[in-house]
Order: structure tokens, then C-alpha cells, then sequence
């Protein structure tokens, strides 16, 4: 066996650390760079999709007679279209397209194929629906009455023992925690319980569901589309029209945000079973308004916390309860929010349960870090106004209970080595938190916790003839990715990151690869990328001992040079990759690493946040004045993607904070699908955002990466309500905390 | 569809009076664009004025300015004489969308698009501002004020093309100011927006004031209670309560996605002072000599 350079290590970086241009970077700011919506095919037809205008009916009848009669109409397909599916893609598949009711304003009906966008869009018109209207239900808490209109005649809470007798609005009931709850408030001198609710936030990614499919009179199917996971495409639309996984090929184009919300399919099955239907290529692309209407945003909420201390500080009880409204059909993530609710602290007693609700909104999808926000924004309010009781420093009071290393977590497992203290101590001693708030403003608080996954991957690595390297992943770059695998591998092969270039490979060039969500990617892929590394060097270190003629365990691997060591140190001169590669021929043919994996041991991350703000007192409005993000990196493999991703999370939070939220009318119907009205925040509205990088390693990497992509939108729902009420003195329980909220509130208190 | 780019007013005047069917005039068409994509309109004619070169000038007149119906936003906020002139109508054209959207967008756009919430048409109504409309029975001046009749309707008559908007010239020691509350700080729609225009006399006594207000009733409204407020005032603390109080009685708003009847009557009343004070402030150094000076 030859030597190779020690493969983990978390000092003596040559690239890693470094901060070198993305490789997409140039199409992107050129144009060149190919999204969802960029791509065409010969004798391409258009698809559009006719969405229900009503929040929930019966489908009693569908009509395409006239609308097929169009001159131009290729085909039309319904829910009769698509056949029995297992079990676990039902409610996907009733998502894409109603069976039997709609279940959501936008909800899909039926879907067009027509030789252009204005023949498809009057054909879309043309189909007759005949309608039952049936009773709606938007709000989470009105949905989980007694007699709230019910979606699913046939759910039955899942999580309680024993099942329920009767159907409900509740999808599933989770619970996590430890001790004893009531013997912990028994403890307490002080217990404070608040009730919150929170708004649906959209994930706002500026590219619109797109995609193109081409299904072949052979069999033999493709599809090309904006998306975080084509593994996952390919799964589901094979499963949802019956194909095998073989005969469908996924391309994954440049995407223009995800968030989370594009790990979903919408219009790929009906792309590709109108492709079916004609033979011809059909490309669909989605409106903004669709996108609001028909595509998931997170959970809207209403929660109840309690939490309890001593009037030393220590906290002696944690209990929480969520419902988080999911839309038209369930997930998991009133689960993830309960299992988040208390991670932050170290507790001997502890409860977090979550009921998951259903209501006649569009499904809801992951947004970056999905469910953390919501509770975080509860707990940590609490927190905070606890820590003003007891009259200690909102950092203190949460060091004095911060989870540790060792430590059981509120959602079960034992703590690794964590990075919350010194997180935490970093803000504290951030020039941010030390500087004096500036007149007329106030200061503002909050810590979160998201876990960061691992997951499934399978990646390849390929020596070309010249000595450069071709590193093929199977996960789409949604925020830099691409530059991280490259640094890696060059870190790895002791090469130059210029000589590595990283693609995002098709679903049939690769094993499969879990989705880019849950802040895995640069953490699986680059574990599976050095693994892969070491074989392609074990493999050059044999062709070169080969070449030379010595046992293989005298060739070693130092700097991107095979070197001869041991007994026969000194007698050849080292070999580069280059001119190992250009002898390939020679000794073997071509070199390659890969690696495959069900990547474990990613680690958690901690993100402390601190807000300055200054409040109109007259109008509501909130502005954010400075802004800083210190968070645990495990190691920052590219610092820029690093801090983008802090400052990117901070940004979505604050908006999620302010402004942003699903406006309902009584009709059931959204009345903001735009980003006229649904308000993210623009440039102007937030200041540049301070990001400090905490580097604790994650054991479970060779280079010590813990996920950083979602950690940072978790702390800045609470840091800006923290902020707020240090303002105005008034503890706002409800997000968003736009100005006509925030001015009724400060009347209200003024009066007394 | 049928689009036409006619090169002069009175060509552009009788393809009107030709057209049958739903006719759109296009101006900057950051309103007419968005509508058709958005499938919200679809009209029979889209008539183009912006090659009549007569309309998409700004030129100097007794004293005053003539803006073309074709002149951007930017335009008006790069032309120094109008900034100094009536710099709160200026601001206002460069509140409208984005940097890119003022560009093409055109104040005369922005009225004739009928939006309650139309940010340049409260700094307008203030101004006093005259709009010069052309039809096949020649030429008629109408007050800003009675151009809109309600959300997405004005009193042009189908076959009147809005050919210019008239900014008077001022007595000394005058000002206005536009100020909108939104909940952002830029690329949104007023909640609620306020004009004034206001003159002092020399011992800082306010002899004339015109409020305007947008976005909290069908139009926008022309108040003139508000107005009377400061008249005789110095803009003192007790003007400027009477204003905030006229301000807010005379709003009529609605409840909706932007803001509630509340919150929008409360604000009218809040930025009327704002407002009524940089007005104020610019009248006074208009003596100074500080006209025009960029912050």
C-alpha cells in the first residue's frame, strides 16, 4: 500500500480556506448560464396547467371538448391520465394533479400540450369544469375545530396510541423530550407561557418551476429542469408513471434558488405524460402567481411555550406545543420544529409535542431549515423575556443553560462535540454586541439549531490525460457547491484548484444521490470527493511504483508529486500528475477515483444572531440597523460561500420577520401571489450583514465540514422580536410584525 | 393585436378616432406590459406615442415646465430645472418602481393607469399641475385633480390622447414635498402618499397650501381642509396637529393586502406633517439661495 499524505486533517490547508472565483460565476453574470426555462427542443410543444379557482370542491366533471377542438391543441391530460401508484407517492401525485377534489386554490386540474404559449394558454380556458364548492379551511387552529371542513375523509391521526375513531384535520402528532415536565416546573421560581403564531413565508427563489420532458416512441424518456434533486425527479416521475428508473433520464440545469422549495415535482410528471400522450417534447414553465399559488411555502403556526428557572438562571422545565398548518397534505414538519424546539439547551426535563395540520392551501414544501424558525421564534421570545425578568444578559442566561458536548439533546440523541458556547461567547465578545446601541435604537438577540444531514452519495472522479481533474457529483450547486467540491479535491490530490472542475451530473451517469437539501451537500459530497481522491491516488502511486519498478509501499504521495521513499528514497526523481496521466496508456488506462456512501456524522450547527433596530413609532415600521451572524462552520471550506450563506439565511429571516406572509381573504383565496405583495425584503432593506465563521470541526469529516446552508435563518425571527420589544417594551407574539401590527400594538400599549 | 407607432400627435389622434374596439395608448408600458403578460387586459390596438418626438421633451413655459407624456422618470429627475422648480413632483416620478423602471415609465403614464395609489399624481394634484389632452375637437387643459375618476378610470375620453402635463411656475418662497409610506424602502406601492405644496410669506407665515393625498380613497384626493390648516399658520405644532386631524378625517380607504382603513387614516396623518415640514424647510431656503442643491 502506498503512503498518502494524512487525508483528515483541520490545519496545514493549501486550498481549502482560500477564496477562489466560482466556477459558474462567469455564465452566471454573462447570461450564458442555462436555467430551467433556457432550453428547447425540435417540434417542442407548450404546456399550461388549468388550476382550480376554488379553495376545495368536488371535481364533478371535466370537459375538453372544445378546448381539444383548438386548432393547435396537441393533448390534454387529467388525473384519469395517471394509474394506481404505490403508496408512498399518493399524495404527490394528488398533489400534481386533483383526483377527485381540489384541495387548494391552484390546485391542478388538468394540463395542456399546445404548439405555442397563447394556443395552450386559450385551451387551458376552453376546458369545462364542473364544480361541487365545498366549506374551506386556511386557518391552523380553525382547521383542527371539531367541525372544521375535512380535506381527507380517510385520515387518521398518525403518533397516537390508540388510532382515532374519528377522521380529522390532523395529520400526525409527534413528540419528543426527557424528564419529568411537571417535577421541572415544581423547581421553577419563575414560569412564563405565551402563545405565538406565525404566517406562511414562501421560499422566493427568482426562477420559476421549468422544465422540459421527452418521452420517445422507444420508451426511452428525458427530462431537463430547474430542481435540487433529479435523483429524486427521476425516482418520482418514474413511479408516478410507471416507467423504469433506467429509461429516464434527469438533467438538473442551473438553478436560480431553492430554499428547500424545489425538492418537490410539479410540472415534470405532467411534462413528461403529456410528452406521452404526443410524441413531441413539452416544456412547461410556471408564473410567478403559480409559483405562490400552487407550489409550497412553509407552515403558518400557532404554539403554546412554558418554560420555567430559578431565580439563579437555571432552567427546570421546557415544555412546548405546535401546530403547524401543512396544506393540502401532511409531511413531517411540525416533527422537526418539536425536535428543535428546546436543542439549544441543556435540560433535565423537557417536552416538545406537534400536531400537524391539513388545510386547503397548497402543500407545503421545506424551506431552509424547515419548522426550526417557527418554534425558535416562541422559545427564544421567552427565553429573552425570562433573561429580562431575572435581569441577567440575554447571552449569559443562555451560556448558563447551553447545551454541551455530552449532553442529552431535547429530541434524544447525545451531543457530539457542538459549537454552541462558543457561539455563543463570540457574539457576546463580537465588537457588535460590545459597542454601545446607538441612539434611538435597540438591540435585540436570539440562538438557533438546525442538524445538518448526510445521506446518500455517489460521486466520481476522473485523472484526465493533461493532469486536470473532472469531479462529477450528483447534487445540483445551489449556493457555491461547486467551487467547495473543486477546492476538496485539489486539497485532496494536492493539486491546484484552477486544474479541478466539478460537474453536476446526470441521474444515469451516478449512483443515487439524496436531494441538495438539509445543508448536506459540501459535507456528503466532499467526504465521497476525498475518498474518491485516495483511490485515484493509491492508484497513480501503483502505476508510478509500476514505472519504476518497486514495490508499491515504496511509492508515496506528497504535494500532487509520487515520490519514492523508504529503502528507496532519492532514487527517482517525483512524478507529477500530468506526466503520470500522459503514460496512462502505458500502465493501464485511464485513472479514477469514486466513492459511494450513506454519509453519517454530520454535525449539528448553532447560529447566534444580533440585531440593532430602530422603530417608528408613528408608523410601525421596523429597520433593521445592523445586522451580525456568528455561527459554527465545522470548517469553512470556501469563506465567501460560507459568509453568503449566513447573510442569505439572515435576509430570508428578516423578511420572514417583517413583511412577508400568505394573505387570505374569507374566500379561501391568496390575494398577494407577487412579489408586489408578497413582500421580500430588496437591498435597500437590509444593511450588510456581518458574518463570523466559528470553526468547532465535525469528527465526522475529514476536513472537520458541518452543513452551513439553513442554521442561518433559524435565530432572526426571534432576534428581530427580541429587538423589537427592546424598543418599544412591547413583546410582539405574532410574525409578521408589519407596521399595521406592530402600530396597533404600540397604540394599544400607549393607551395602557 | 395591432400595434401602431405613429410619429406625430395628430396622426396618433386619428388612428384613435379610426380604432374600433379596446385601445391601449403606450407610453414607458411598465403598467400596459405587465397587464397583457399578466393576461389582465387584452386590447385591440396598442398605440405607441413614443415616437411623436413633440411629447417626449420637457420645455420651458411662463415660468413653468411642460412635461411631455412620453418623458421618463428619469428624465424629469435629472432635469435640474423641474428639481428645482417643484423637486417634490421630481421625487415622487423617482419613487415610481426601480432605477430600470424609471427608465421607461412616464408620469403621464402613471395618472392615466388610474391607480388611487399612483405615486407622481398627489405631488401633481399639489402642484396644481394642468394636463393638456388632444382629441379631434382640438385641444382641452384639465386640472391633474379631475383626471382620475376612480381605481383604473379617468375622464379621457376614448379619443383623447394625454398629450402633456403643465407645471405652473411659483410665487418666492415656495416648496413641496412627497413623502409614501411602505413597508419596504424602495420597488413597492404606497399605503398611503402625500403631497404638498405650500408658500410663505416673509415673515414665514403660510399664505397658500394645496394637500393631496393617495392611496387611502378611489382617488386621489385633493384636501382642502388640510390645506387650510396651515394657511396663516407658521407650520407650528398646532398647524401641523390640525393638519395631521383633516389629513386623516378626509381618508376613505379600504381594507386590504396593503394596509387596514386604520392603519392607513392614522398614517395620512403622519406623513402630512412630515411632508408639510420639508415643504416648509424648502420654501424658506428658496431664498437662501440653496435651490436645487442635492443632498
Amino acid at each position: 500500500m502506498a503512503k498518502i499524505d494524512r487525508l483528515e486533517k483541520t490545519d496545514g490547508f493549501r486550498v481549502v480556506g482560500t477564496r477562489p472565483d466560482r466556477p459558474d460565476g462567469v455564465d452566471k453574470v454573462t447570461g450564458r448560464a442555462r436555467f430551467g426555462a433556457d432550453t428547447f427542443a425540435p417540434g417542442m410543444l407548450i404546456g399550461k396547467v388549468l388550476r382550480s379557482p376554488h379553495p376545495h370542491a368536488r371535481i364533478v366533471s371535466i370537459d375538453t371538448t372544445k378546448a381539444m377542438a383548438l386548432h393547435g391543441v396537441k393533448a390534454i391530460v387529467t388525473a384519469q391520465d395517471f394509474g394506481e401508484v404505490p403508496r408512498a407517492h399518493k399524495a404527490t401525485l394528488h398533489n400534481v394533479m386533483a383526483h377527485g377534489k381540489a384541495l387548494y386554490e391552484g390546485h391542478a386540474v388538468a394540463a395542456v400540450a399546445a404548439a405555442d404559449v397563447s394556443i395552450a394558454r386559450k385551451a387551458v380556458k376552453l376546458i369545462d369544469v364542473e364544480y361541487e364548492i365545498l366549506p374551506h379551511v386556511t386557518d391552523v387552529d380553525a382547521a383542527m375545530a371539531q367541525d372544521a371542513p375535512l380535506l381527507h375523509e380517510d385520515n387518521f391521526t398518525s403518533g397516537i396510541d390508540p388510532k382515532p375513531e374519528k377522521p380529522s384535520n390532523i395529520d400526525s402528532f409527534s413528540e419528543f423530550g426527557h424528564g419529568n415536565i411537571e417535577d421541572g416546573f415544581a423547581k421553577a421560581d419563575i414560569i412564563l407561557e405565551r402563545e405565538f403564531t406565525t404566517e406562511a413565508a414562501h421560499q422566493g427563489y427568482i426562477e420559476p418551476h421549468a422544465c422540459l420532458a421527452t418521452f420517445s416512441e422507444d420508451g426511452n424518456s428525458e427530462i431537463w429542469c430547474t430542481t435540487q434533486g433529479h435523483f429524486l425527479v427521476r425516482d418520482t416521475c418514474a413511479a408516478l408513471l410507471d416507467i423504469a428508473e433506467s429509461r429516464l433520464r434527469v438533467t438538473a440545469s442551473e438553478i436560480g434558488g431553492g430554499f428547500g422549495g424545489k425538492t418537490v415535482v410539479y410540472l415534470e410528471p405532467l411534462a413528461l405524460a403529456l410528452s406521452r400522450k404526443t410524441g413531441r417534447p413539452v416544456k412547461m414553465v410556471m408564473s410567478r402567481s403559480e409559483v405562490f399559488r400552487a407550489t409550497g411555502p412553509t407552515s403558518s403556526s400557532s404554539m403554546r411555550v412554558k418554560i420555567g428557572v430559578t431565580n439563579d438562571g437555571k432552567i427546570t422545565a421546557g415544555d412546548a406545543h405546535l401546530n403547524y398548518q401543512s396544506g393540502a397534505f401532511g409531511g413531517f414538519i411540525a416533527m422537526l420544529g418539536a425536535m428543535c424546539a428546546y436543542a439549544c439547551y441543556s435540560l433535565e426535563n423537557v417536552r416538545a409535542t406537534g400536531d400537524e395540520v391539513l388545510t386547503n392551501r397548497p402543500m407545503q414544501a421545506s424551506y431552509r431549515a424547515p419548522g426550526a424558525p417557527i418554534i425558535n421564534f416562541a422559545v427564544e421570545s421567552v427565553i429573552d423575556e425570562l433573561a429580562g425578568k431575572l435581569g441577567i444578559d440575554p447571552i449569559d442566561f443562555r451560556l448558563m443553560n447551553a447545551a454541551k458536548e455530552g449532553d442529552r439533546s431535547s429530541y434524544g440523541p447525545k451531543y457530539d462535540q457542538i459549537g454552541l458556547v462558543k457561539t455563543l461567547e463570540s457574539a457576546r465578545d463580537h465588537p457588535h454586541y460590545q459597542a454601545p446601541v446607538a441612539e434611538g435604537q435597540a438591540r435585540g438577540m436570539a440562538v438557533g439549531f438546525w442538524f445538518n444531514f448526510g445521506g446518500l452519495t455517489s460521486i466520481s472522479l476522473n485523472v484526465n490525460t493533461d493532469g486536470t481533474v473532472t469531479v462529477s457529483v450528483g447534487r445540483p450547486d445551489i449556493g457555491g457547491s461547486r467551487a467547495a467540491m473543486c477546492q476538496m479535491a485539489a486539497e485532496a490530490l494536492g493539486i491546484p484548484y484552477e486544474n479541478v472542475r466539478t460537474i453536476i451530473a446526470d441521474t444515469s451517469s451516478l449512483g443515487f444521490n439524496d436531494t441538495t437539501d438539509g445543508s448536506r451537500t459540501t459535507f456528503a459530497n466532499g467526504l465521497a470527493i476525498i475518498r474518491a481522491a485516495q483511490g485515484a491516488i493509491l492508484e497513480m502511486c501503483g502505476r508510478v511504483a509500476k514505472i519504476w519498478d518497486i514495490p508499491q509501499d515504496a511509492v508515496e504521495w506528497v504535494d500532487g508529486f509520487a515520490k519514492p521513499c523508504g529503502p528507496n528514497a532519492g532514487d527517482f526523481e517525483p512524478m507529477g500528475i500530468a506526466e503520470i496521466a500522459r503514460k496512462t496508456a502505458q500502465t493501464g488506462g485511464p485513472i479514477a477515483g469514486h466513492h459511494e456512501v450513506n454519509a453519517e456524522g454530520a454535525g449539528v450547527s448553532f447560529s447566534a444572531h444580533i440585531a440593532d433596530v430602530k422603530v417608528d413609532e408613528e408608523t410601525g415600521c421596523t429597520q433593521i440597523c445592523r445586522y451580525t451572524v456568528v455561527q459554527d462552520a465545522g470548517k469553512a471550506i470556501h469563506p465567501s460561500y460560507v459568509e453568503g450563506q449566513y447573510q442569505g439565511g439572515a435576509v430570508q429571516g428578516i423578511g420572514w420577520a417583517l413583511n412577508e406572509g400568505y394573505i387570505y381573504g374569507d374566500d379561501g383565496i391568496m390575494q398577494n401571489p407577487g412579489f408586489l405583495d408578497y413582500r421580500m425584503p430588496v437591498c435597500s432593506d437590509v444593511p450588510m450583514i456581518e458574518a463570523k465563521i466559528i470553526e468547532i470541526p465535525n469528527k465526522g469529516h475529514p476536513y472537520g465540514v458541518r452543513g452551513v446552508g439553513e442554521t442561518s435563518i433559524v435565530p432572526p425571527l426571534a432576534t428581530i422580536a427580541n429587538a423589537i420589544c427592546s424598543a418599544t417594551g412591547i413583546r410582539m407574539t405574532q410574525i409578521p410584525m408589519a407596521p399595521p401590527v406592530l402600530l396597533k400594538a404600540i397604540e394599544e400599549h400607549k393607551k395602557g | 393585436m395591432n400595434y401602431q407607432a405613429p410619429t406625430t400627435i395628430e396622426g396618433a389622434v386619428s388612428l384613435l378616432s379610426e380604432a374600433s374596439g379596446n385601445t391601449r395608448i403606450l407610453a414607458g408600458g411598465t403598467d400596459i406590459i405587465v397587464q397583457l403578460n399578466g393576461e389582465h387586459i387584452d386590447p385591440d390596438l396598442i398605440l405607441d406615442i413614443k415616437r411623436i418626438n413633440e411629447v417626449c421633451n420637457i420645455s420651458a413655459e411662463n415660468g413653468g415646465f411642460r412635461i411631455g407624456a412620453g418623458v421618463s422618470c428619469s428624465q424629469l429627475t435629472e432635469h435640474q430645472g423641474v428639481m428645482d422648480l417643484w423637486p417634490g413632483c421630481a421625487e415622487a416620478a423617482g419613487l415610481i418602481g426601480s432605477t430600470q423602471v424609471q427608465g421607461r415609465a412616464t408620469i403621464a403614464g402613471n395618472l392615466c393607469n388610474g391607480s388611487p395609489a399612483a405615486d407622481s399624481v398627489p405631488a401633481l394634484v399639489a402642484a396644481q399641475a394642468i394636463v393638456r389632452l388632444i382629441g379631434p375637437d382640438g385641444i382641452r387643459e384639465v386640472p391633474v385633480e379631475n383626471i382620475p375618476t376612480g381605481p383604473g378610470q379617468t375622464s379621457i375620453a376614448p379619443s383623447e390622447i394625454l398629450h402633456s402635463i403643465f407645471l405652473p411656475s411659483t410665487p418666492s418662497r415656495s416648496g413641496d414635498a412627497y413623502l409614501r409610506f411602505i413597508p419596504r424602502t424602495e420597488m413597492d406601492i404606497a399605503v398611503v402618499g402625500v403631497g404638498i405644496s405650500l408658500t410663505l410669506d416673509e415673515s414665514d407665515i403660510c399664505t397658500a397650501a394645496r394637500v393631496a393625498l393617495g392611496a387611502v380613497a378611489k382617488t386621489v384626493l385633493l384636501v382642502e381642509e388640510a390645506g387650510a390648516a396651515l394657511i396663516g399658520s407658521k407650520i407650528d405644532d398646532n398647524a401641523l396637529d390640525q393638519l395631521a386631524l383633516t389629513a386623516s378625517a378626509a381618508c376613505n380607504p379600504i381594507d386590504d393586502k396593503r394596509g387596514t382603513i386604520e392603519f392607513r387614516t392614522k398614517i395620512a396623518g403622519v406623513l402630512a406633517k412630515r411632508v408639510a415640514l420639508i415643504a416648509a424647510q424648502r420654501a424658506r431656503e428658496r431664498v437662501t439661495g440653496r435651490i436645487g442643491e442635492k443632498s
